[in-house]
């Protein structure tokens, strides 16, 4: 089995090493990855801003790239979705079809190809899990607490087997971070108190830090934490199911 | 674009915020009802299967709207009923002062109708020399303050009782300082009570007409409805074209969902099931198109026409419960008014559509499930598309897609934001970036995770 | 063309390709049929109303001459409690002249466990305002028609010639003053459900 990375543009760009965590953390786990290097960003940006009709470069990129591997797996609940929902080629759907079908955020790919059942990480700490919108709603990573049905949650799963972390309790357990993509400059104001409302969840219960599948929603929370000054840091789970014994 | 009379969502949400305490306080009772409607769905094992049937419910008859509005049109008539259409706000004002008006008085009492708020029919009716009391305790709050209503099921939460009591003390003579809900909500009862019992023509919502029978019915908890529609001469009921549902068993659906997502109540205390006027009384019905049936149209968005106006979608909405009603200056607010709105003046509401994260949360506490937020996506493209946007945004989004198309330029372009960041940091950390205003930037890293993987994997 | 004519051709030019009706029957099946007596007391307790299981018209008359003024204009369609209502002259009146009413005690033949309302239909009020305007109201029902749900309840209904009905559960309320809940708005102030178990 062969797995494509992909890299989310920011995460390439200022969270390396949670790309790093993913490529290890997969090949830790007996994967053969390969990281196409002309891959650049799903797109996603533009086409939740309303110029899904800007994306066709994008998306032919992508397909290029990844059209050849047996799954692609990406630190990225809210790229994969994107990729899920609107990857499109007028000249090849059929090859856009199937990379649909196997395109993975990364937790889900552990838990649901690799069937991932044990973990040598280590991480002591009191951790909260944001529950990023597009990979809990989207791609249903984990269960939302709008529907009446079983509670489950395939990042939690993956993060109880690392040993010494503590997760904590949330007030609210999966409401927005409020990114929302180009939504944190265009609605500002609105976007940075729903981070601040995030942000004073986890403090509240303690956490030491703040976790999830989405660097995008980390990076907002990053930026009101350290304007803060707080000593709570943000961190990609792959770093931390990547963690060992310092 | 901005003159101070420029309405948009993100400005008005701005103004909403400049009190936090005040924003906490909202964001907190909204959610708090949210909460309790999750109380309340939870009991059922079944509920997911009760949204499911009243979503088939709804698309099934807007497939068949045509007959089915025939149908009801054909029950009512022989219930006694008169039945009118309106094509349009006007078309529906002027059918309602024309009834008022034929019975030779200058007054009405009206209860809950966001049809009505959309329709502007207190304003038309004022201009024509016709009193409308609106009998809805939180509706008649926000007249007083000459305000619309914020939410579609709780006119006046964004008003402290405070606020409610001065109100009252300028307008219905409480003591001043007076802001107990207990003595507040008396005195709107004797207040109200007053008006019930001398207006002569009453008017009220629907909340689902049904074909089979013809009759239509109203839910409220205060009683108010049935307090105008009993003691009134001529009562009359104003509807919407997709407020049918085929048959009454089907209300058994609708009634089980509507107020467990509304409140968090079993059912509203009033179910009222109106077939045939009173002996003596005369009933009438106004059904309304006013751009129902272009939205009817448009196969991305006709699903909004599901809608049973529960208002679940707003409490559930983490923008909503933090920037209020009024910012989306709309009668309907919310998410749902935002996929409806753009179909009734695409200008005017371009904004809307932009107001969310896209969290999808609206979309899975939606009793008929629509797809709420897959809509405000399509919404976009078809705002941008139709050239409400900014050219500076469209310049933007050009640039961005060029550098993204080419690896070689994506690269170069990030090393470039990186060095940029890293060595002239006041570049991009002042009052020109918005990112910046209440938030960090990330930290640039050395290296990005290419750079990192060729020094350290070799090419591929 | 007319506007109605307008608007039906709209509407027929844009609506979708005809998609079957549900069947509700599968919502039945969840009804529990064991604990409607106990559901529906609790459920209607919560609401706000108050609930006695009484054996007979006596116990009911014993509750309300102890509960409200003899002073008072009580009124009531069923004929049996002639002895402490009045049972018909309020037929005769205006629906205003019922403004003074401040008990209206009722017969409903239909109560629904799952939220607490009971059914009643315009033959069984007297006059269509009587349940709302009167400052306090009582509704009787046998506990033998206590059914599940709101399905069951339909099914029991059934369509009716009736001008009129109402499920109504508990007395009025309001929680619009900051959702502080306030009973009485402008319907009755209370509501005294009599669960009629004559066993």
């Amino acid at each position: 089995m062969t797995v494509g990375l992909f890299i989310p543009c920011y995460v390439d760009q200022f969270y390396p090493g949670a790309a790093i965590a993913t490529l290890q953390l997969l090949e830790k786990l007996g994967v053969t990855v390969v990281y196409p290097p002309k891959q650049t960003c799903c797109g996603q940006p533009m086409a939740n801003s309303g110029y899904e009709h800007l994306t066709s470069g994008c998306n032919e990129l992508f397909i290029d790239n990844f059209s050849d591997f047996d799954y692609i797996v990406s630190p990225s609940g809210s790229c994969i979705l994107h990729i899920k929902d609107h990857l499109h080629s007028e000249k090849r759907e059929n090859e856009a079809v199937q990379v649909r079908r196997k395109v993975y955020e990364l937790t889900e790919f552990l838990t649901d190809i690799l069937k991932v059942d044990h973990l040598d990480a280590v991480f002591p700490h009191k951790v909260g899990v944001h529950q990023s919108c597009h990979g809990q709603r989207g791609l249903k990573i984990s269960q939302m607490t709008e529907l009446v049905a079983a509670p489950f949650s395939k990042p939690e799963q993956l993060l109880n087997m690392v040993k010494g972390i503590e997760l904590i309790p949330l007030s609210r357990q999966d409401e927005c971070c409020g990114f929302g993509g180009t939504f944190c400059v265009a609605e500002e104001v609105v976007s940075v108190k729903m981070g601040v409302d995030r942000v004073s969840d986890h403090l509240e219960h303690g956490a030491e830090y703040i976790t999830g599948a989405d660097m995008s929603c980390l990076m907002h929370m990053e930026g009101i934490l350290r304007r803060q000054g707080s000593h709570v840091k943000v961190i990609h789970i792959a770093e931390i199911l990547n963690s060992s014994v310092q | 674009m901005s003159t101070t009379s420029t309405k948009n969502h993100a400005e008005l949400a701005g103004q909403f915020n400049a009190d936090e305490n005040r924003v906490d306080w909202h964001d907190e009772t909204l959610w708090w009802i949210r909460q309790k409607r999750d109380k309340a769905v939870n009991q059922f094992p079944e509920w997911e299967l009760l949204r499911e049937t009243g979503s088939k419910i709804k698309e099934h008859t807007l497939s068949n709207l045509g007959n089915y509005l025939e149908s009801f049109e054909a029950n009512a008539l022989a219930n006694g009923v008169t039945v009118h259409w309106a094509a349009d706000a006007k078309e529906h004002n002027e059918i309602v002062h024309s009834i008022i008006k034929k019975h030779g008085v200058n007054r009405m009492v009206k209860s809950k109708s966001m049809l009505t708020e959309e329709c502007h029919l207190n304003e038309y009716l004022a201009e024509n020399g016709i009193e409308v009391v609106d009998s809805d305790l939180g509706e008649r709050i926000v007249q007083l303050a000459k305000e619309p209503p914020s939410h579609i099921v709780l006119p006046c939460i964004h008003k402290k009782k405070e606020e409610i009591g001065d109100l009252f003390h300028e307008h219905l003579g409480t003591p001043a300082g007076v802001s107990d809900p207990q003595i507040l909500t008396e005195t709107a009862r004797q207040h109200l009570r007053e008006v019930f019992l001398t207006r002569k023509v009453a008017l009220t919502g629907v909340n689902f007409a049904v074909a089979e029978t013809g009759e239509f019915v109203v839910c409220t908890n205060e009683g108010n409805a049935d307090m105008g529609a009993h003691l009134s001469e001529v009562h009359i009921a104003s509807m919407g074209i997709e407020k049918i549902i085929p048959k009454r068993e089907h209300l058994g659906v609708f009634l089980r969902l509507l107020t467990r997502s509304a409140t968090g109540q079993p059912i509203t205390t009033y179910s009222s099931h109106y077939k045939k006027p009173r002996p003596g009384q005369e009933m009438h019905i106004v059904i309304v198109d006013n751009g129902r049936s272009v939205q009817l149209g448009r196969k991305d968005f006709r699903n909004s026409l599901k809608c049973i106006r529960c208002g679940a979608c707003m409490n559930t909405c983490p923008v909503y419960r933090r920037s209020g009603g009024h910012s989306y200056h709309n009668a309907i607010s919310g998410p749902i008014g935002s996929i409806l709105a753009p179909n009734l003046d695409m200008e005017k509401y371009a904004d809307l559509p932009f107001a969310s994260t896209l969290c999808g949360s609206c979309s899975n506490v939606c009793p008929v499930k629509i797809d709420i937020h897959d809509q405000l996506y399509k919404w976009r493209q078809v705002i941008v598309k139709a050239g409400y946007t900014t050219k500076t945004k469209t310049v933007g989004m050009k640039m961005m897609q060029w550098t993204l198309s080419s690896p070689g330029m994506y690269h170069v372009a990030g090393k470039a934001g990186r060095i940029v960041m890293k060595y002239a940091p006041f570049a991009v950390n002042n009052a020109l970036n918005p990112w910046y205003k209440q938030r960090d930037m990330p930290k640039p890293p050395a290296e990005s995770f290419d750079e990192w993987y060729k020094k350290n994997r070799g090419k591929k | 063309m007319s506007t109605r004519g307008k608007i039906l051709s709209a509407v027929r030019a844009n609506q979708p390709v005809l998609t079957s009706m549900p069947d509700i029957e599968p919502l039945k099946a969840y009804s529990n049929k064991e604990t409607v007596l106990a559901q529906y007391t609790t459920v209607a307790t919560n609401i706000g109303a108050k609930v006695y299981e009484v054996k007979s018209l006596d116990e009911v008359k014993t509750v309300i001459q102890s509960n409200f003024g003899t002073d008072k204009r009580i009124i009531s369609t069923i004929s049996e409690l002639n002895d402490i209502a009045d049972t018909k002259e309020y037929l005769s009146d205006l629906p205003v002249q019922l403004a003074d009413v401040e008990l209206a005690i009722l017969q409903s033949d239909l109560a629904v466990a799952e939220n607490g309302a009971i059914w009643i239909t315009e033959d069984q009020m007297g006059q269509r305002v009587l349940p709302f305007i009167t400052q306090h109201l009582a509704v009787i029902v046998n506990a033998k028609n206590i059914v599940a749900t709101m399905h069951d309840a339909y099914s029991a209904i059934g369509i009716s010639t009736q001008g009129f009905g109402a499920f109504i559960a508990g007395p009025s309320k309001t929680a619009d003053i900051e959702q502080s809940l306030v009973i009485g708005a402008h319907g009755p102030r209370s509501m005294s459900l009599f669960l009629l178990n004559e066993d």
